[in-house]
This record gives C-alpha cells, structure tokens and sequence, in this order.
C-alpha cells in the first residue's frame, strides 16, 4: 500500500506539470512583449525628447510628433510582424544546417504571387466579389503556405542536400543561385500570365478603416485609425507565432527539431530521421514564409517578383539582431527593427526639416543596424547564454 | 549465442584507413571490453557498428542481419544504443527532455516508458533531482549518466559505451563501473570502449586490444589481464 502510493508520486514527479507546458509555449511570447513595448516606448521617448530639444525653434513640432506617433507605431507592428515571420525561416534553417539560406526571401515572394494568383482566379470566376473577407485570406495564406512549403522542401532536396559536407561558402552561393533563379522563373510565369509583371493582389472588400480611438491635441481631435488588413496581418501573425512555439517548445517533434539543431549525429543516435528532420524545418519555415507573403501582399495591393528581396535581406538582419539561430531572438529583432524603421520612416523627414527623405533612409538604417550589430554584438539581441536553437 | 558480429570491417575516413579489418563477437549477456590507445580505432569501430560511419568493405551482423547498409536512426530501432565519446548531451535540453529523446521511438504516454523512466533515475538517483535543469549545466559525472541513461532509454539489446571514465574524479569512475556491472546483472549485453583498461578488464568477460586499426590480441579479460604486453602497454606494469 505504502509502496504503491510510493510510486505514484515518484511517477507523477517526472511527469511535466501542465505549468511548465505553458512557461515554455509563453515565456518566449512574454518576452517578445516585451521588447514590442521596450522599444515602443524608448524609441516613443526618444523623439519626443527631440521635439522638445527643437521646441523653441519650431513651436509647433511637437504636436506634430505626437499627432503621428500612434499611426507611426502600428504601422512599425506591421512591418515589425513581416519581418518576424520572415526571419524565422532563416533562423530555423541555420539552427540546424548554420548555412544561411539567401533563398528565403523568394520563397516569401512566391506566398506572395500565389496569393495574387487565387484573388484573379476568383475574380475571374466570379467569386471574389461577395466572398468573406476572412474566408478569403484563410483561404490565400492555407495556398501560401502549402506552395511556399513544398517549394522550400523542393529547393533543400535539389539545391542543398546533395551540398551537405561540402565546405560552407558552397551551400550558400547555391542559394544564391536559387534566389535569382526564383526570382527570374516567376517574373517569366508572371509575365505571360493574366497577372502580369505587377500583378494587382484582388481581394474582397474588406470595408472602411477602423478607427481605434480618438486623441485630443490642443483644439483638434485627431483619429487614430488601423486598416482592416494591417489588423488581419498582424494578428495571423501573432498566432503563428503562437504556434510555432508551441510547436517548437512543447511536443515531440519540436524537442527532435532542437536536438538535432544541438547535436545532429547524435540526434540520429535516438532513433531521429535527421533527414526528416531537415525536410520539415524547411517546411515550417517555408510555409511561415509563404503565410507572410500571401499576408503582405494583401496589405500592401501589389506583388512582384522582385518582391522579396529587401524584406528578405531585412528579416535577415531581423535574425541577426536577434541572434541567429534563435527563434525567440528572430520574432524579438523582426519587431525591434520593424519600429526602428517605422520611426526612421516617419520622423527623419520631420526632424531634418525635409532636408533628408525618411522612406529612403529607412533602409540605410536597417542595414546599420546589421552592421553595428556584427561589429558590436555578434550573439545578437538576446546573446548566446540564453540561446535557444531552433 | 553472437548478438553482434563484426566481420573484417574496414572503415575509411577519407583516404584514411581506419579500420582495417575488425573482427568481433559479442555474445548475448556479456560485457566486452575494448581497449587500445588514443587513435587505435576504438571510437572509430562503436562509430561503424552505429552506422554513423560506413564501413567500406566487410559486414556488421545484428542477430544475423546485416545492419552497415542501413541509416544510424535504423540501426537505433533494431535495437543498437550507444552513449557516445564525450557524452554528447543535448546541452540546451532538460535532463528530462534528454531522456525523451532517448525514447524517441516510443510513446512517452506508455507505461513503459515511465517504467523506464524509473529504471533509469533508479540506476542514477542523481539524475531525478537535476530533472529540470538543462544537460549543459551537470557536471562531466552527471552527464556521463545521463548518456548512458538517455541511450538505456531506447530499450536496446546491446548497448556501446565510449570511454564512459574519459575525464572523470576517480571515485566517480569507480561509481560508472559498478552501475556498469548493474546493468549488465539486469541482462544488459554491453559493448565497452576504454583507455582505462585496468578498470575495463576488471568488469569486462572478454576484451579486444586494439593497435592502429588492428585487433592484435582477444581473449577472456583475466587472461589479457595476466598478459605481458597488455600490462607492459596498456596497464602500466612492468
């Protein structure tokens, strides 16, 4: 009896308790937070700091500031969520083969054209026009992610596997090689189909902006608005990464995935298909890719297909801000530049008084950032002590 | 009754020949020992057995069937454990979720699985307090246990042991070796590879010495551990 007893609760103490399912699905989402709130704040203070500094030469600038800022901030959600999406292909991969796959931003591209393809389809049998909005985009991002997916796996089978072993610069000038060979296959497709080389992205009708809340500045009330679609992208966005780490974090097969990123051969020792491995990490990340695609280019009216090559080459600095390799580092430094860019977009002009244009110096700052952060912090945002490969 | 047979194995690592031409038996039940110095092939023959490595000519038996053709993750299912040289512990995993990964091929739902989850902390009670914390923080000990427990894990038929002592406090060796022999009493076959060729001999019932790629001598343990050479170059006796 006592023997029993006994047992069952030595049985029940290597059984994991629910808490700590959830502490590991969760605390990586918390954390994300908040970064999201972090450097919505810093970078929030920050130019309302230097309002204030220009205050006595231009009176009316901080209004100005202010007026913007809740517009600046979620449209640096939206950029900050493609970029996570994103990077979370090229963490994944290099987690497990460290080979950055220059790929990926195509495999975004495709999500995006595919999208594009079945909004004509349906225009041009008639079904677009009364379909639900959001049928319609379960609809774009389950194709996206189906085509993105077995495309990503398709370009690992062809392209990369019979590369493994060889030295590193080889798999990566592979990619390279995809990348254009991508680029150049599709805009061909494109170009001989009804969608053209700027394809429009068809969608229903997805009704009037929404309007949050109104702020009060001095004598004028000034709305704060979000389009229906920047929402719908940014919460796909959020629970996809939701599931992913759950995935990752919580079931079997994510516990495969980060041995096999930790110690491959000896993964394979545990009885892990290490090719299976392989093939399914670049199908999640392919399918986040593709999700993205579908996601954006709905948001934004137009795809192409030279599309995915600044986003992909930003959600790569995203993964390194982050600390490649990690995935919690990847969402972290996708919105952490999201916002950064989102400011520089909207308040360089201000601030230089027109004299520096900011959309064009948005990218400049990206591409410091990636710098800097090689020089400087090369582990990344979240550093190497809490790294968390794929 | 031979569980495992090599039969002139011969392994390359590139132009490098490894191995050539090992010939071993393991016997269902028994604890056989490898022993040879740094470089003489030891790792290099668990590596082939596991199919980590290829062999390029001669065959690796498992109940009489041929296993050097067929994946490593293969290999794991007809039933070939290995705790490899330097533990390999998954460093960024818990104890726990090394442990299930070593029990990757079946269901972690299954009553057996707890069962063998209880054998294991029962073997290693070290192991049970560490539960949550992550495999890269135990010490050069508790990661030796915890490979040998991750690999004990996948129910195997013979289970392959790299230097099990390799780096480890003398008391700590002692304590390897006895769980070792447990094993073994509980109807573990178990292939040993070691420097360590006194303590080796001393639990083994047969052992190989290996030289440059070569078995040079084979016998009952206590025999090798009355032979000249053995002593003169592998237990330090003169």
């Amino acid at each position: 009896m006592a023997a029993e007893a006994n047992a069952q609760t030595s049985a029940q103490a290597v059984r994991r308790p629910i808490a700590e399912t959830l502490r590991t699905v969760f605390g990586p989402l918390v954390q994300l937070l908040l970064f999201v709130i972090g450097s919505a704040i810093a970078l929030s203070l920050l130019v309302i700091l230097l309002s204030l500094v220009q205050l006595g030469a231009r009176p009316d600038l901080l209004t100005r500031t202010l007026t913007i800022l809740p517009q600046v901030l979620i449209d640096g959600l939206v950029r900050g969520f493609l970029f996570s999406t994103i990077a979370l292909g090229y963490t994944m991969v290099y987690g497990v083969l460290e080979f950055i796959n220059f790929a990926h931003g195509e495999i975004f591209m495709v999500g995006g054209v595919t999208g594009a393809a079945v909004g004509l389809f349906l225009a041009s049998v008639g079904l677009l026009e009364g379909m639900n909005p959001l049928f319609f985009v379960l609809l774009v991002v389950l194709i996206g992610m189906i085509v993105s997916g077995t495309l990503a796996v398709t370009v690992e089978r062809i392209a990369y596997r019979p590369l493994r072993g060889a030295p590193r610069l080889v798999p990566l000038i592979s990619a390279i090689g995809v990348s254009l060979v991508l680029q150049d296959v599709v805009r061909l497709i494109m170009t001989n189909s009804p969608l053209g080389f700027n394809a429009r992205y068809q969608s229903p009708d997805f009704g009037p902006p929404i309007r949050l809340f109104e702020m009060t500045l001095g004598d004028r009330p000034v709305p704060i608005i979000i389009s229906p679609k920047a929402l719908v992208f940014i919460t796909a966005a959020v629970i996809m990464l939701i599931v992913l780490n759950y995935l990752v974090n919580a079931t079997r097969l994510g516990k495969a995935i980060r041995a096999t990123a930790q110690d491959m051969s000896t993964a394979s020792l545990m009885g892990i298909n290490v090719n299976r491995i392989i093939t399914l990490t670049f199908l999640i990340g392919g399918a986040l890719g593709g999700a993205a695609g579908a996601l954006f280019g709905l948001n934004v009216g137009t795809v192409n297909p030279y599309m995915g090559f600044i986003p992909g080459l930003k959600a790569f600095t995203a993964a390194v801000l982050g600390g490649i390799g990690n995935i919690t580092g990847a969402m972290v430094g996708g919105l952490v530049l999201g916002f950064l860019e989102a400011f520089v977009a909207s308040y360089l002009s201000l601030f230089t008084n027109g004299a520096l244009s900011g959309a064009a110096y948005a990218d400049i700052a990206a591409f410091s950032i990636l710098i800097l952060i090689l020089i400087f912090r090369p582990s990344g945002l979240l550093g190497e002590s809490t790294t968390q490969k794929v | 009754m031979a569980l495992l047979k090599l039969e002139d194995v011969h392994t390359y690592y590139g132009k490098i020949h490894a191995l050539k031409g090992i010939s071993i038996t393991v016997n269902k039940g028994e604890i056989v020992t490898l022993i040879g110095s740094n470089g003489a092939g030891k790792s290099t023959t668990l590596r082939t057995i596991s199919g980590l490595l290829a062999p390029r000519q001669g065959q690796v038996l498992l109940n009489d069937e041929r296993i050097d053709r067929i994946p490593s993750h293969e290999i794991v299912k007809r039933g070939i454990a290995q705790s490899p040289e330097g533990r390999r512990i998954f460093p960024r995993l818990t104890v726990l979720e090394n442990l299930e990964m070593g029990a990757y091929l079946h269901s972690t739902r299954s009553v057996t699985y707890q069962e063998d989850l209880e054998r294991v902390f029962t073997l290693f009670p070290r192991l049970r307090e560490r539960v949550s914390q992550k495999g890269g923080t135990l010490s050069g000990g508790e990661q030796q246990m915890l490979a040998i427990g991750r690999a004990l894990m996948t129910r195997p038929q013979v289970l392959l042991l790299d230097e099990p002592s390799m780096g480890l406090a003398p008391v700590l060796v002692e304590q390897i070796f006895e769980i070792i022999e447990t094993i073994n009493a509980q109807g573990m076959t178990v292939l040993l590879v070691e420097q360590n060729a006194l303590q080796a001999l001393g639990i083994a019932h047969r052992g190989y010495v290996l030289q440059s790629g070569r078995i040079i001598l084979e016998d009952e343990a206590k025999v090798l551990r009355d032979n000249e050479t053995v002593q003169k170059s592998y237990l330090g006796l003169e």
